[in-house]
């Protein structure tokens, strides 16, 4: 497989704020990759600059083997992007916008329907209504039809799934994958953890640097403490006590129990459960449990930071 | 003894009616022709946290409005820190807290100004806003950016200090719209012992997120699917009930269910 995009030193400031730093990966031809980090962290960025909407202040980029500055044009012609906030016209109709793009890349909608018909067939009924009109749901797809009424080779996603409901986030994601098995390459970027499982491939984003780059398998093998999913009734309480206990190395709310991280290799979860009575808590369940994504960036960000222990 | 055993409930009910925070009944919307509230029923209680889900559309932004004095409902009936929501609606804007991921603080003022202006919105006394942002920003540790302007300062910080600002005035409860929207896991954390916190003191906390694990946090949970409450309990409760492993999967199955919200409509 070839390479579709290859960075390497990239460097990004905003006048005196650094937005990227030392940024270096490849993503494969026909991946799905995930760029994961919060507000600020940087993805937005490193997204404008791969659809050569920025220019890096230094380190070396190539997009689809193409240079982001020199052939911005080619680039541009064999790439779809979704930015962050909804960017059709608002007073075009569902069709006039999706043929307004189709004819901006020289192609028709009909050349192409293929690959958009699963997504725009949910669309049809409104296709003469306003795009201002319609849903959060159905703006995001009418969006993600226009990126990709062109075939791109790579399609590029900023935060398609923020603020979006947990059914719709699940519903974009099955699209993802069947845009995936056409061959498309696809980087997604997300604030939500959870997403990175459902890729080939993660870069974790904050503050600008990269935590790792891995499967998501792999950055969760990077997470190497003992770790515990604890209940008690009073989850407040159980959590300040995990904190306090002289071994801890984290503890965090997760869902309906804390995920408690120890310093020793040897820990057990008898000898938390102990501690936890002693201090009085009711209920108390400890099992040991593998940590997930979220777990593992949680700890890379704590360590990106040098931050002590909570 | 007989005695003791039924006057028992009885007065556990009368206290917790004079301690509800909220109380619905029947509470509608109508739009045209479009119920987006349809007949909502519940009730929260002093210091609990309340989630309230629903997919995008399902009609939880109008609820809020109503609930918080923005809108006036179609039918039904509310009331609110111990307001009407008919007759009473300028007493509960001024007497609960609302922070949003969309609207909280002024990223061109300082966190001092943010505080001060919010303090003169919420009608406090000039040396109350100087005393409470003094111990506001020492709480948050936010001394040493106390004059710079709120858009240089990270996420994290600012949505706790939207948070405080929102309480400042003491409110009996705070609607949280959406609080955590595009934070990292460990500010979003944070966040959420906050408001573990500040509930611990009694305050009611009334909030809605996307994030399913959030849900969990709370203290009872509604899931609103077309315009009425399609469930609603403790997680670990309405999990039983359905059947299912987590509230990602209970939601999921609810909102699906529901031929409204996701649909055009």
């Amino acid at each position: 497989m070839g390479t579709a995009i290859s960075l390497d030193g990239v460097e990004k400031s905003f006048g005196a704020v650094p937005a990227l730093r030392n940024i270096a990966l490849r993503v494969d031809e026909g991946e799905l990759f995930g760029l994961i980090g919060a507000d600020g962290a940087g993805k937005t960025t490193l997204i404008r600059i791969l659809c050569t909407l920025l220019v890096a202040d230094d380190g070396k980029a190539e997009v689809l083997g193409l240079d982001p500055v020199k052939e911005y044009r080619s680039i541009r012609s064999r790439i779809g992007y979704m930015p962050g906030t909804f960017s059709l016209y608002e007073d075009l109709s569902v069709e006039e916008n999706l043929r307004f793009f189709a004819t901006v890349f020289n192609t028709t909608v009909e050349e192409n329907y293929e690959l958009i018909r699963d997504i725009y067939s949910q669309l049809e009924p409104f296709r003469t209504r306003r795009a201002g009109k319609l849903s959060g749901g159905m703006k995001q797809k009418l969006a993600l039809c226009c990126a990709l009424v062109h075939r791109p080779d790579l399609l590029l996603l900023d935060e398609p799934t923020t603020g979006v409901d947990a059914v719709s986030r699940r519903e974009f994601w099955e699209m993802l994958q069947r845009l995936k098995k056409q061959g498309i390459t696809i980087v997604v970027s997300t604030p939500y953890m959870d997403e990175a499982s459902l890729c080939d491939r993660v870069a974790f984003l904050q503050e600008g640097t990269l935590l790792a780059v891995d499967t998501p398998e792999g950055v969760t093998g990077l997470f190497t403490a003992p770790l515990f999913a604890v209940r008690a009734r009073e989850k407040y309480r159980l959590l300040r006590e995990l904190r306090g206990f002289e071994h801890a190395l984290s503890a965090y709310a997760f869902g309906s129990s804390v995920h408690y991280a120890d310093r020793r290799r040897s820990a057990s979860a008898g000898e938390i459960r102990d501690h936890l009575e002693k201090r009085g808590l009711q209920d108390i369940v400890v099992e040991p449990v593998r940590p997930g994504i979220e777990d593992t960036f949680m700890a890379l960000m704590k360590q990106g930071r040098g931050e002590g222990d909570d | 003894m007989t005695e003791s055993v039924t006057r028992g409930p009885i007065k556990g009910a009368v206290e917790n009616l004079t301690n509800n925070v909220i109380n619905a009944e029947g509470l509608t919307k109508v739009f045209g022709e479009f119920r987006a509230v349809d007949a909502i029923s519940f009730s929260v209680g002093a210091g609990e946290v309340f989630g309230f889900l629903g997919a995008n559309g399902a009609g939880k932004t109008t609820a809020i409005k109503m609930l918080t004095g923005l809108l006036a409902p179609s039918s039904g009936n509310a009331s609110v820190a111990g307001f009407d929501v008919y007759t009473g609606a300028e007493d509960i804007k001024r007497n609960i807290g609302y922070m949003s991921q969309r609207f909280s603080l002024y990223d061109d003022l300082t966190p001092l100004e943010n505080i001060r202006f919010f303090g003169g919105i919420y009608g406090l006394r000039r040396k109350e806003i100087k005393e409470k942002g003094r111990a506001l920003i020492d709480t948050l540790g936010l001394a040493s950016v106390a004059d710079v302007r709120l858009k240089a300062l990270p996420l994290g910080w600012k949505q706790k200090l939207a948070f405080s600002v929102a309480v400042m005035h003491e409110p009996r409860i705070v609607f949280l719209d959406e609080p955590t929207g595009g934070v990292d896991p460990l500010t979003r954390r944070r966040f959420w012992e906050m408001i573990y916190e500040s509930a611990e003191r009694g305050l009611t906390v009334f909030v809605t997120t996307h994030y399913m694990d959030e849900a969990e946090y709370c203290d009872r949970v509604s899931i609103m699917v077309d315009g009425r409450i399609a469930a609603l309990d403790t997680p670990l409760e309405l999990q039983r009930q359905f059947g299912v492993g987590s509230m990602e999967e209970l939601f999921i199955r609810l909102a699906r269910a529901g031929k409204g919200g996701r649909h055009e409509e």
